[in-house]
């Protein structure tokens, strides 16, 4: 299984994810250029992660103008031939401006750029994503956004709910969910989701962050070997 | 008397607009060519109680002037109907 | 040569900011008069911004010269220290007060831009920022906007750069209500031999621009000196300018990619002054010339003049020379990064600087002559010990009665804006992007990031008491260098250099000069006895309030940067109580001495008193003994005793896990004087019981003074036997305080 990093321009969490992925996890990982036109070399067993940063420096919206980007079309392909694709941050506002995942991600209720560890309930296990957790997991991952408020509209929240696909909600440490425990104002305290073939995985916080025991948690890995091991065992 | 105003808030034309010229230069992604500038700003719609036109325009102008826009980076006019 | 009609005549070259003499200087370096871009460029380069030229006698008595130093200090863009492995940390601290004044968010945010620039330019990665902040009233609503503009301001330009901001520190005083301070640092990280020089070169190379195109940003000055100053001129005068950090990015990933691909000569950021000090400094630096056409230059606005274009300060653009043939391989990097990238010129043999429009000359000036070291002047002022000195020496520390309800006090002293969590504004910058940043969940007193792919980290702080400094600049800036590194020291690190930013008032004041004067003198004495050479950085003078018709100078503010190595980074030492039980020692002696301490200020409003005891033996001790506890692996916190005393220091290493603690003060010391004095080497440890026999051990061997205060509790605290109530209701305190004055919560 290969790992292909997307870099657009204002990408800054790209070399993050690649240490993680290579140096960590063992894995192969390469970097994918935003002017590339295709996926060549890439098989729907591999994986294309949308980094954080501020692509384009977030200007006009969020993931916006990354949305535009030749390599998008690629990805969408990619994705709709079966290909997992996972949008961190940045890269999740890059997903749902792009269509690939419902919703989108507003200005904090706050106003203000946030950068502190929150914690996150595993809502779903069975997605290649989240299988090696267990539903009701609690992990401790940070958060760095400054629009990171996951909307959509009831219709739509109705949907993700019914067909399981809420990945992750914020909540205290010790799992529950509640408004005080939403750090961005996220509809029904929303963090991660998927799309319906579940291949598709969106996250406001930042795994790649917590993966090192010298940073001091390692909470993120859990989800790396997750899409490691869910490739091994459909080998 | 119910008015309606229309605020627009643009950056001051001499200074850089990082946000415009970004989107200036991506327009080309979907194919729209001749674009010479792009510059973006803010448009602000105030549904206000006042005594009469003259009095609406003094208390938008000095919303414009005080809180919606900073006179130091941006210019504001406004349009004012009865709504 | 391109004669304007009317030559400029002293009144202008005065409007200018040069003086007669200066005026004088220029006529008989250029052996003609100058024409009146000639003129603006000595004026800028001739700034005390540019040149130093009221600060560079002392500067150069600073310890410049140390065996990890890679580049002297003032050589280069920054300074250059080696860290082993093949590896060097670059890292500068600079002011950007006055902008951010103006318009708090732009001017924070082109400042942190610059500084990252400087690092950047010389091929290093930025991989950290810190900043050091000096506000007025938090109470006031003017003060409370410009404390918001900054600090989103420095968060929206490092969050989006991608370098996280690991620390920093705040000051409230009311000598800041006119003028704040906002001072940035950057720390990169270079390969041996990837570095690039500031430098021309060799003659016959080409010169590049690359980024932002030009505007009339920060021109003002000139603008309003010349003679065709029109309406228009002066309504096309942006009156801030705006950062662009995406640009910056771009910038920071094609610069680099460029020196990897061996195709810079030279490189030199564009701050100050712009075209005219970035040609003039690498044209002087290799004792060359540039040819120079100013009509290549990519411009945002319509119809500029030459002496705009070469004044003008835009941000996120850089001055680039290579050797003719290399042109293409920067032209496809810059390129691929959406770039922006432009030849206007090449590297003569000189010693001119040639500035042309198309064919037409439009200055021709000596480069040597424009550069500090070279013909800049240089200054050196009168000045006279200052008046208020009297008051600080009238000051008795037994002139303070010992409060009668010690728990009511310490409440109210621990809720000073200067004590408490800056929380509020540091969750507004990303602190861990890069994956380096140990401390965001493992705090220690200075900031920790590992290098990857070695074993190391690399130790950050910043420091200055201002309030120290006022009251006796000498001793004041010791101790802003002491903490500095005893800050690194605690954290597990070895101090290895130093930057500095001076914020001073007007250097024409002689009592500002002598705090000035003697603030260099006290830094330089303790950077020669940490070995911890000055490396660079930068002065900022005209920190001023205008109270009627008095002008009143800032607290003397030197603000030190300081960088240190953990060659282990598994020595990194958190500040933090681990375990109930564990026992806790003061290191270091309390001396009878309440001088300059948040206490006096804040309860009995005390504006002069003197400086608090330091003596810097006491503190190399001090330091030595840390050094060598670390390294044993027999301490579970090590926390310094700064602002606000040791009852601060207690409570901070207590909140991180909702400890308590029990304690008794020494004998001897008033309960206040133990608890909020603020005199200086001392430091706060926490051992396991198993420890405590080799830690007291070692503590006797090397002849340190210390004090069993008491143990680690659950989270109730007491003190002489005096209930001082539970840790969380004073962490709500120190958690939310400055949240609540900010966003108006009660």
């Amino acid at each position: 299984m290969k790992f292909g990093v997307v870099v657009f321009p204002g990408s800054n969490c790209d070399d993050d994810m690649i240490h993680v992925l290579g140096d960590v996890m063992k894995s192969e990982v390469v970097k994918v250029w935003h002017k590339d036109t295709g996926l060549p070399g890439f098989n729907t067993s591999d994986c294309i992660v949308l980094p954080g940063g501020f692509a384009y420096g977030d200007y006009l919206r969020c993931g916006a103008l990354a949305g535009l980007s030749p390599i998008m079309s690629a990805v969408k392909d990619f994705a709709a031939k079966g290909g997992m694709v996972v949008g961190i941050c940045n890269g999740f506002q890059v997903l749902c401006e792009a269509g690939l995942l419902p919703g989108v991600l507003l200005a904090n209720s706050s106003q203000k750029f946030i950068c502190k560890n929150i914690h996150l309930k595993i809502e779903n296990n069975e997605t290649p994503f989240t299988r090696l957790t267990s539903k009701g997991d609690v992990l401790k991952i940070p958060i760095a956004h400054a629009e990171g408020r996951y909307y959509a509209d009831e219709n739509i929240l109705g949907q993700l709910e019914m067909n399981n696909q809420v990945l992750f909600r914020y909540c205290s440490p010790t799992g529950e969910v509640a408004d005080e425990y939403n750090p961005n104002g996220a509809s029904r305290n929303i963090a991660g989701i998927c799309n319906e073939g579940r291949n598709v995985f969106g996250m406001m916080p930042h795994p790649e962050r917590a993966s090192e025991e010298i940073l001091g948690n390692t909470d993120g890995r859990i989800l790396f070997e997750s899409l490691l091991n869910h490739v091994l065992e459909s080998a | 008397m119910k008015f309606l105003a229309e605020i627009e808030i643009m950056p001051h034309k001499e200074l850089l607009d990082p946000q415009g010229k970004t989107v200036a230069k991506n327009l080309k992604y979907i194919n729209i060519d001749g674009v010479e500038d792009v510059r973006i700003g803010k448009h602000i719609k105030i549904t206000l109680e006042a005594d009469s036109q003259d009095d609406a325009t003094e208390k938008v102008k000095t919303a414009c002037e005080k809180v919606l826009s900073n006179p130091i980076m941006e210019s504001f006019h406004f349009t004012l109907s009865e709504a | 040569m391109q004669v304007n009609d009317v030559l400029p005549d002293l009144v202008t070259a005065k409007n200018l900011g040069l003086t007669e003499d200066e005026f004088e200087k220029i006529k008989q370096i250029l052996g003609r008069h100058p024409n009146f871009t000639e003129l603006s460029i000595y004026a800028v380069m001739w700034s005390e911004h540019c040149s130093y030229k009221n600060s560079i006698k002392y500067l150069k008595t600073l310890p410049r010269d140390g065996k990890k130093l890679l580049v002297a200090a003032g050589e280069e863009n920054a300074g250059l220290i080696d860290i082993g492995d093949r590896l060097a940390c670059a890292f500068k601290i600079e002011s950007h007060n006055h902008p951010s004044a103006l318009e708090p968010f732009q001017g924070a945010a082109t400042g942190v831009g610059g500084i990252h620039r400087d690092i950047f330019t010389m091929g290093a990665r930025p991989i950290a920022s810190l900043n050091s902040l000096r506000f007025g009233n938090i109470e006031t609503p003017h003060m409370q906007r410009l404390i918001k503009g900054v600090v989103s301001g420095i968060g929206h330009y490092g969050n989006c750069f991608g370098v996280p901001t690991v620390g920093g520190e705040i000051f409230f005083n009311d000598c800041y209500n006119q003028n704040i301070l906002v001072n940035a640092m950057s720390v990169g990280i270079v390969k041996h031999g990837e570095t690039v020089s500031a430098t021309a070169a060799k003659p016959g190379n080409l010169v590049l621009i690359v980024g932002s195109a030009t505007g009339k940003d920060g021109i003002h000055g000139a603008t309003f000196a010349s003679a065709d100053l029109t309406e228009d001129s002066a309504e096309d005068l942006p009156a801030v300018q705006v950062g662009d950090p995406f640009q910056e990015k771009l910038l920071l990933e094609a610069s680099l990619e460029a020196i990897a691909a061996n195709a810079v000569d030279g490189m030199q950021d564009m701050g100050a002054a712009g075209i005219t000090c970035s040609t003039s400094e690498m044209s002087a630096k290799a004792g060359l010339g540039m040819k120079i056409d100013l009509s290549k230059v990519p411009t945002r606005q319509k119809n500029m003049h030459a002496w705009e274009i070469l004044l003008s300060e835009s941000q996120e653009r850089m001055l680039v020379v290579c050797e003719p043939g290399k042109e293409k391989i920067l032209f496809d990097i810059y390129d691929k990064w959406d770039l922006e990238c432009e030849i206007i010129g090449e590297v003569t043999e000189g010693p001119m600087l040639e500035f042309y429009e198309g064919n037409t000359l439009v200055a021709e000036v000596p480069a040597e002559s424009l550069v500090l070291g070279g013909g800049a002047p240089v200054y050196d002022r009168e000045y006279t010990s200052p008046e208020y000195l009297e008051k600080i020496k009238a000051f008795k520390t037994s002139s303070i009665p010992t409060p009668d309800d010690i728990v009511q006090t310490a409440k109210k002293v621990m809720s000073s804006p200067n004590l408490v969590s800056k929380r509020w504004i540091y969750e507004q910058y990303d602190s861990m992007v890069r994956t380096n940043t140990v401390t965001t969940n493992a705090p220690s007193d200075a900031a920790v990031s590992y290098v990857k792919g070695t074993s190391k980290a690399i130790a950050m702080t910043t420091d200055c008491n201002p309030a120290y400094v006022f009251a006796d600049p000498f001793k004041g800036t010791m101790i802003a260098v002491s903490e500095a590194a005893r800050n690194i020291v605690c954290s597990g690190g070895e101090p290895v250099g130093v930057t500095n930013c001076l914020n001073f008032g007007n250097p024409y004041n002689p009592e500002v000069y002598w705090q000035f004067v003697h603030a260099i003198k006290g830094m330089g004495e303790a950077c020669r006895r940490f070995e911890t050479p000055v490396t660079g950085g930068n002065v900022s003078f005209y920190n001023q309030s205008q109270i009627g018709n008095q002008t009143i100078p800032v607290y003397p503010t030197p603000t030190i940067g300081m960088v240190g190595i953990l060659e282990d980074a598994s020595n990194h030492t958190t500040l933090d109580f681990k375990n109930t039980k564990d026992i806790i020692y003061l290191l270091g002696q309390t001396q009878n001495d309440l001088g300059s301490s948040e206490y006096i200020r804040s309860i009995y409003n005390v504006e002069y008193s003197n400086c608090p005891y330091f003596n810097i033996d006491d503190e190399i001790k001090l330091h030595d003994v840390i050094k060598k506890l670390i390294k044993q692996k027999i301490v579970s916190s090590v926390h310094d005793v700064s602002d606000g005393g040791m009852l601060a220091t207690l409570l901070e290493s207590a909140f991180v896990n909702d400890k308590g603690f029990k304690i008794d003060t020494e004998d001897n010391i008033r309960i206040d004087v133990a608890l909020f004095g603020e005199s200086q080497s001392r430091a706060i440890i926490s051992m396991s019981e198993t420890n405590e026999a080799r830690i007291q051990e070692l503590l006797l061997n090397n002849n340190i003074p210390f004090t069993r205060l008491g143990v680690v509790t659950d989270g109730e605290i007491t003190v002489n036997n005096i209930d001082f109530g539970q840790i969380t209701d004073w962490k709500k305190t120190f958690e939310t305080k400055i949240e609540n004055i900010l966003e108006h919560k009660s």
